[in-house]
C-alpha cells in the first residue's frame, strides 16, 4: 500500500497550511523530515529539514496511529506556514522518499470508507458538509456525515428483515407449528415503514434543494425593474440595467445566503411576445426557468389583471411611485424588498421542515427502489390467493435496495460515482 | 483379498457414500464401496423419511443427474405429501415416509447391479499417503487398496459420542464402532475440527399405540413421486398418527433437566435450532403447553414406530413416563431409547467447491463429516464428490454447481464459503434464485449437464428429451394464441381494458388466470398434455419476478467471472481488518462473489480485494 500525501487545505497564501501524509510510510517519512520520533495525538513543534539538511519551515508536527485516525492508517498532519514556496518544498521533499506519492483526487477519503472509517452517506454527507456554505446545509450535512443515515438504514433494513423471516417461516418450515396467520404482523411492519420511507422521499427533494441552493425567479413583463430589484436584494450590481425594454436577454443568477438557506435568485428577460429572434430565445428560457423555480416573484403593474399560484409572490412594480399601493416593491427605493426577503425566507424554511435525513437524489433512489418493493410485497399479501414466495422475494429486494443506500453491492458502481466528484485532498 | 484397478474409493455406505459411489460409476470410474457391511448400506439411521421443503428440491436435482436417492425413495415411500401445496411452485416440496427396510434394500441393489461398483466389506482404517495426496486405503487387516481418487463419507463416526442420559459411550450410530484410527490419521493432516450434536427420539412399538383415539394424517390422494421417472408409488400406502405433548410431560421433563446429557452438562457440540430435542423446546419456548408429535410408521413389516419431535437425551426410565404421559401412547413400549450423540466434523471452508480437501490432494468428503445434517443434503454432497472423484480421476475437468442453477449449488457454495455454526440444513430461503430454482424443473435445469457428463443412462436421456420437444412445441403453440383484454376478461380474469392483446404465456403469468382459461379461449389447446400444461403454467407464474432475478444473476456472473488467483496473499492487502482477513484466509474464495458472501467480509473489504485482483489481471 502506496502513502500518500496532499495538501489539505487550500492552496494560496494563508497563514496556516496543514498538509496531510496517510499510509504505512506516514510515521518513518516524519521522522526523516524532523530528525525525531514523533507521538502519536500529540502536538509537537519541530524543524522540517530537506535531504540536504536546509530547514524548509518550523511546522507543529500531529501523528495518528493507525486504527485512530480519519483514513484508518496511520497519519501525519503537518501544520506549517500557509507560504507557496513553504508547500512547493515540503511536497518535493515527501516526493523524493521511497514509497510516498501525492493522492489521488478523493483518495483519503477511499481509504477511510476503504478501511470502513466511513460508510457510503458518510462520505456523501462528509462531501457535502465541505462543500456546505449557509448553516442549514452545514446541519443538514453534517447529520450525514454523521452516520444518521446509517442508523436508520439499519432499522428500516431490521423490520425489513423481521418481515421476510415471518414469511420464511410459514415457507420452510410449513409441516411444523409455527403461526398460521403471520399477515398481520408483516402488514404492520411494513406499512409504518412505507410511511417512514415515503416521509424520507419527500424530505429528500427539499434537502436536494438544501444542498444545491432553491431558485427564486423574478418575472413580470419587460421595463417593471425586475433587474432593479435582483441588484436590490443582492445588494450589489449583478444584472444589466437600463431603461431599454428587453435589454435582459438571458437569465442572470445570483446565488445568496438567505438566512441561513442557499438561494438563487433569476433575473429573468421580460416575458413579451417579440420579433426579435434573439430576445424570443431569451423570453423562452426564462419562461422555462421560472416554471422550475421553487418560488417566482411576479412583478405587476397596478391594476394588471395577474393569474398566480400557489408559489408565486405578487408584487406591485415601481413602489417608488405609488408607495400606498397594496404588495408595492421598489428596487430603487429599497420599498418593501426586505419584507419580501423575510416571505421567501419563511416559504423555503417551512418546506425544509419535512427533511428527514435522506440528502441525496442517489439516496431516494435506493429508499424509492424500497418502496416500490415493499407496495408490491403489501399488493401480494392483501391478494386472496398470496404467494408467500413472492412476498417474500419483492421484501428480499426491498433489502437489497437499502443495501445500496449505504454501498453494501454493487461496490463498484457506486464508488466510481461517488469518487468522480470528489476533489484533491479532502 | 487383492483390490486393485480402481479409480474412486468411497468410505461408507450411507446417503453420501451411496450416491457418491454411484455418480463416480455413472461417469465411468471403477469404484470400490468400502463398508463395514454390506447390510449398513442406505440405511436410514434417523426419520424415516425423505423430502421436504429445500431438502425435496435436493431429491429432485439428484435425481436429474440420475442419481440413486429419487428413485430408491420412491420405491421405498409408504406415504406421500407434497408440502405447501397450497403455496406456489417454487416452494412445493415433495416428502415421503420410508419404510426403512425396502430403502435399504432397494439402495443395496443399485449400488450391486452396477457392474462399475464393487463392495469392499471391511474398516477403513487409514489412508494411503504419497507426499500430501492420498492414493488409497489401508483396511482394518492391513490390505491397502489403491486409487487416485478418495471419497470420505463417514458421518458422525469422527470421534462420536451416545449419550443417554449421564451414560456415554463411543459410538457412530447405535451398534456401531467409531472408527478411532481414521480420526487419528484425520488429526495428523491438521484440518480445522469443530464438534456438533444431533439427537433421535426413543423408538415406539406400534402395537402398545393406541392409535384408534390418534388423528390419523394421510397421504396425498395423487402422491407426488420424486423421480423425473417414477409414475406412482409401489409400496402399499400407510397414515402417520398425530399426537400432543401435555403438561404432565412438560412436568416430568422439567423435573429431569438435569438428568439430561444435554442440561447436564455432559455434550459440549452445538445442535440445530431447527431440530431441537423436547428437552430444548421446553425450556426455550416455556410458555408452549403443548408440542405436536407425528407418529411415522418405519415401514410395512416392523413395529417400530418413530415419534417425530421429541429427540432427546434423557435416562431411559425417564423417556419411559413421559412417553406414556402422551395421549395415545399411554402403553407404549419403547424399543429402543432415544439418544443424542456428538461428533466432530471437519470445517467444510478448508475444501474447494468440488468438495476436495485443499491441502489434502486426492480426498474428497462428503456428508455429516462436513457439517450437514439430513440424507438429502448428504446425498447431495456425495453426487458432487462423486463426480468430482471420477472427474479427477479421469484428468477431466472439475464439476461446479452454481447457485443460480441449483439448491446443490447454493449448498455447496454455503459450506466452502461460509462454513457451519449449526448442523447445516437446506431451506428453500437460502436460495436467492428459489422462484426459478423449483423442484419441477430440476430436470430442466440439470439433466443437460449431465447429459454432456456422461453421467445420465440412456432412459433418462430419452425421457428428457422427449418431454423437451412436447414442452417446446406447446409453449410455441400457447404464445402463438393472443386474447384482447375483453375476451380475458369475459373468462372472469382481472384485466385492465388497454387495449393490448395477451398471448398465452403472458396471460398465464396473471395470478386468477390458468391453463383451462387458455383451452375456454381457445379449444385447439385441449390437445396439450396435463404434466406439459402443468409445466407451462408453473414457468410462466413467476415471469416477471425472475426476469428480475435475471438482472441479479449477471450481477452475480460478473462477480463469479472475476476470480481470485490460486495462492493470492491475504496478508499483503494493507487496509482489510483483522476478522476480514482472516475469513478470506479460511474461505480461500476462488471468485469474488464467493467472497461477498464470506460472513463479515464487508463492501469496503470487496472493494480492496476488487482493486488487487484488477491490478494483478493488468499486470499479468
Amino acid at each position: 500500500m502506496d502513502t500518500i500525501f496532499a495538501l489539505a487545505s487550500a492552496r494560496g497564501k494563508a497563514g496556516v497550511a496543514v498538509l496531510r501524509v496517510s499510509g504505512p510510510g506516514a510515521k518513518a517519512a516524519a521522522e526523516a523530515l524532523t530528525g525525531a520520533e514523533v507521538p502519536a495525538r500529540r502536538p509537537v513543534l519541530r524543524d522540517l529539514k530537506g535531504h540536504d539538511g536546509g530547514l524548509i519551515d518550523r511546522a507543529l508536527v500531529i501523528a495518528f496511529d493507525a486504527g485512530a485516525s480519519f483514513t484508518g492508517e496511520a497519519v501525519v498532519e503537518f501544520q506549517t506556514h500557509g507560504s507557496l514556496a513553504v508547500i512547493a518544498a515540503l511536497e518535493a521533499e515527501l516526493g523524493r522518499i521511497p514509497g510516498l506519492r501525492p493522492a489521488a483526487p478523493g483518495e483519503f477519503t477511499r481509504r477511510a470508507l476503504e478501511n470502513e472509517r466511513l460508510d457510503l452517506t458518510q462520505v456523501e454527507g462528509l462531501a457535502d458538509l465541505i462543500e456546505a456554505e449557509t448553516e442549514a446545509q452545514r446541519r443538514q450535512a453534517m447529520r450525514v456525515a454523521d452516520g444518521a443515515l446509517r442508523a436508520k438504514s439499519d432499522g428500516w433494513r431490521r423490520d425489513l428483515i423481521r418481515a421476510a423471516a415471518l414469511i420464511e417461516a410459514t415457507i420452510d418450515f410449513a409441516d411444523e407449528e409455527v403461526p398460521t396467520d403471520v399477515t398481520p404482523e408483516v402488514l404492520d411492519l411494513t406499512g409504518g415503514l412505507l410511511a417512514t420511507l415515503e416521509a424520507e422521499i419527500a424530505g429528500t427533494k427539499i434537502a436536494e434543494r438544501v444542498r444545491d441552493g432553491f431558485e427564486v425567479a423574478i418575472i413580470g413583463k419587460p421595463n417593471l425593474g425586475k433587474s432593479t430589484l435582483l441588484n436590490a436584494l443582492a445588494g450589489r450590481e449583478a444584472a444589466i440595467t437600463s431603461e431599454i425594454a428587453g435589454t435582459t436577454r438571458d437569465v442572470i443568477e445570483v446565488r445568496m445566503d438567505l438566512r441561513g438557506l442557499p438561494v438563487t435568485f433569476l433575473d429573468t428577460a421580460g416575458l413579451r411576445e417579440t420579433e426579435d429572434p434573439v430576445e424570443q430565445l431569451g423570453v423562452d428560457r426564462a419562461r422555462q426557468r421560472a416554471e422550475l423555480a421553487d418560488l417566482r416573484v411576479l412583478l405587476i403593474e397596478p391594476g394588471e389583471d395577474a393569474v398566480s399560484g400557489p408559489d408565486d409572490l405578487l408584487r406591485t412594480a415601481k413602489g417608488d411611485l405609488r408607495p400606498e399601493t397594496p404588495g408595492a416593491i421598489s428596487g430603487a427605493t429599497g420599498l418593501g424588498v426586505t419584507e419580501l426577503i423575510d416571505e421567501i425566507a419563511e416559504r423555503l424554511a417551512a418546506r425544509t421542515a419535512a427533511i428527514q435525513t435522506a440528502t441525496h437524489a442517489r439516496q431516494r433512489l435506493s429508499i424509492e427502489g424500497a418502496v416500490t418493493y415493499i407496495t408490491a410485497a403489501r399488493t401480494e399479501l392483501g391478494d386472496k390467493d398470496s404467494r408467500a414466495e413472492v412476498v417474500s422475494e419483492n421484501l428480499h429486494q426491498a433489502i437489497r435496495a437499502l443495501d445500496l443506500l449505504i454501498g453494501q453491492v454493487d461496490v463498484e458502481h457506486v464508488l466510481d460515482e461517488i469518487f468522480a466528484s470528489f476533489c484533491l485532498g479532502k | 483379498m487383492k483390490h486393485d484397478g480402481f479409480d474412486v474409493l468411497v468410505i461408507g455406505g450411507g446417503h453420501a457414500g451411496a450416491e457418491a459411489a454411484h455418480a463416480a460409476a455413472r461417469m465411468g470410474a471403477r469404484v470400490g464401496l468400502i463398508t463395514l457391511s454390506a447390510a449398513a448400506i442406505g440405511a436410514m439411521s434417523c426419520n424415516p423419511a425423505i423430502g421436504g421443503l429445500g431438502k425435496g428440491h435436493l431429491v429432485r436435482e439428484i435425481d436429474a443427474m440420475d442419481g440413486v436417492m429419487g428413485r430408491v425413495a420412491d420405491a421405498a415411500g409408504i406415504q406421500f405429501r407434497l408440502l405447501n401445496r397450497r403455496k406456489g411452485p417454487a416452494v412445493q416440496g415433495p416428502r415421503a415416509q420410508s419404510d426403512r427396510a425396502i430403502y435399504r434394500k432397494a439402495m443395496l441393489a443399485e449400488i450391486q447391479s452396477h457392474a462399475n461398483i464393487t463392495v469392499i466389506e471391511g474398516e477403513a482404517a487409514d489412508f494411503q499417503m504419497s507426499g500430501p495426496r492420498v492414493t488409497g486405503v489401508v483396511l482394518g487387516d492391513g490390505a491397502v487398496v489403491e486409487a487416485p481418487s478418495v471419497v470420505l463419507t463417514t458421518g458422525t463416526f469422527l470421534r462420536g459420542i451416545i449419550h443417554i442420559g449421564d451414560v456415554q459411550r463411543p459410538g457412530g450410530r447405535m451398534g456401531e464402532k467409531p472408527s478411532v484410527k481414521l480420526a487419528e490419521r484425520i488429526d495428523a493432516f491438521g484440518l480445522p475440527l469443530g464438534r456438533l450434536k444431533t439427537g433421535t427420539p426413543p423408538r415406539l412399538d406400534t402395537n402398545t399405540i393406541n392409535w384408534e383415539i390418534l388423528e390419523a394424517q394421510p397421504g396425498d390422494a395423487e402422491p407426488v413421486m420424486f423421480s423425473f421417472l417414477s409414475r406412482t408409488p409401489s409400496a402399499r400406502q400407510v397414515s402417520c398418527g398425530i399426537t400432543h405433548t401435555n403438561a404432565e410431560t412438560h412436568d416430568i421433563i422439567r423435573e429431569n433437566l438435569d438428568r439430561s446429557a444435554m442440561y447436564g452438562g455432559h455434550i459440549d457440540g452445538i445442535g440445530p435450532r431447527y431440530c431441537p430435542s423436547i428437552e430444548d423446546k421446553i425450556v426455550r419456548f416455556a410458555d408452549k403447553t403443548s408440542h405436536q408429535i407425528f407418529l411415522e410408521p418405519e415401514g410395512l413389516d416392523t413395529k417400530a414406530v418413530y415419534p417425530n419431535g421429541i429427540s432427546t437425551s434423557l435416562p431411559e426410565e425417564v423417556q419411559t413416563r413421559y412417553v406414556r404421559s402422551i395421549r395415545g401412547l399411554e402403553t407404549a413400549e419403547i424399543l429402543q431409547p432415544g439418544y443424542a450423540i456428538e461428533y466432530d466434523y471437519v470445517d467444510p471452508r478448508s475444501l474447494t467447491d468440488t468438495l476436495e480437501l485443499r491441502v489434502v490432494g486426492g480426498l474428497f468428503l462428503a456428508g455429516q463429516i462436513n457439517g450437514t445434517t439430513g440424507y438429502e443434503e448428504a446425498a447431495a454432497q456425495g453426487l458432487v464428490a462423486g463426480l468430482n472423484a471420477a472427474a479427477a480421476a479421469q484428468g477431466r475437468d472439475p464439476i461446479r454447481f452454481g447457485r443460480r442453477t441449483s439448491y446443490i449449488g447454493v449448498m455447496i457454495d454455503d459450506l466452502v464459503t461460509r462454513g457451519v455454526t449449526e448442523p447445516y440444513r437446506m431451506f428453500t430461503s437460502r436460495a436467492e434464485f428459489r422462484l426459478s430454482l423449483r423442484a419441477d424443473n430440476a430436470d430442466q435445469r440439470l439433466t443437460p449437464m449431465g447429459i454432456a457428463l456422461g453421467c445420465v443412462g440412456p432412459e433418462r436421456a430419452q425421457a428428457f428429451e422427449a418431454k423437451i420437444e412436447a414442452l417446446t412445441k406447446a409453449r410455441a403453440e400457447v404464445s402463438a394464441k393472443s386474447w384482447s383484454p375483453r375476451e380475458i376478461a369475459a373468462q372472469g380474469v382481472a384485466i385492465a381494458a388497454d387495449g393490448n392483446r395477451r398471448d398465452g404465456i403472458e396471460l398465464l403469468a396473471f395470478n386468477d388466470a390458468s391453463f383451462d382459461t387458455l383451452v375456454a379461449l381457445d379449444p385447439s389447446l385441449e390437445g396439450i398434455d396435463p404434466d406439459i400444461r402443468a409445466q407451462i403454467e408453473r414457468d410462466a407464474c413467476y415471469a416477471n419476478y425472475i426476469e428480475r432475478q435475471e438482472r441479479d444473476v449477471e450481477a452475480l456472473k460478473r462477480d463469479e467471472a472475476r476470480e481470485i488467483p490460486e495462492g493470492f496473499d491475504y496478508a499483503s492487502l494493507g487496509g482489510l481488518s483483522s476478522e476480514a482477513r482472516a475469513k478470506l484466509v479460511a474461505a480461500q474464495p476462488r471468485t469474488l462473489a464467493q467472497a461477498a458472501r464470506i460472513e463479515g467480509v464487508t463492501p469496503a473489504a470487496l472493494t480492496i480485494l476488487l482493486a488487487r485482483i484488477k491490478k494483478l489481471s493488468r499486470s499479468a
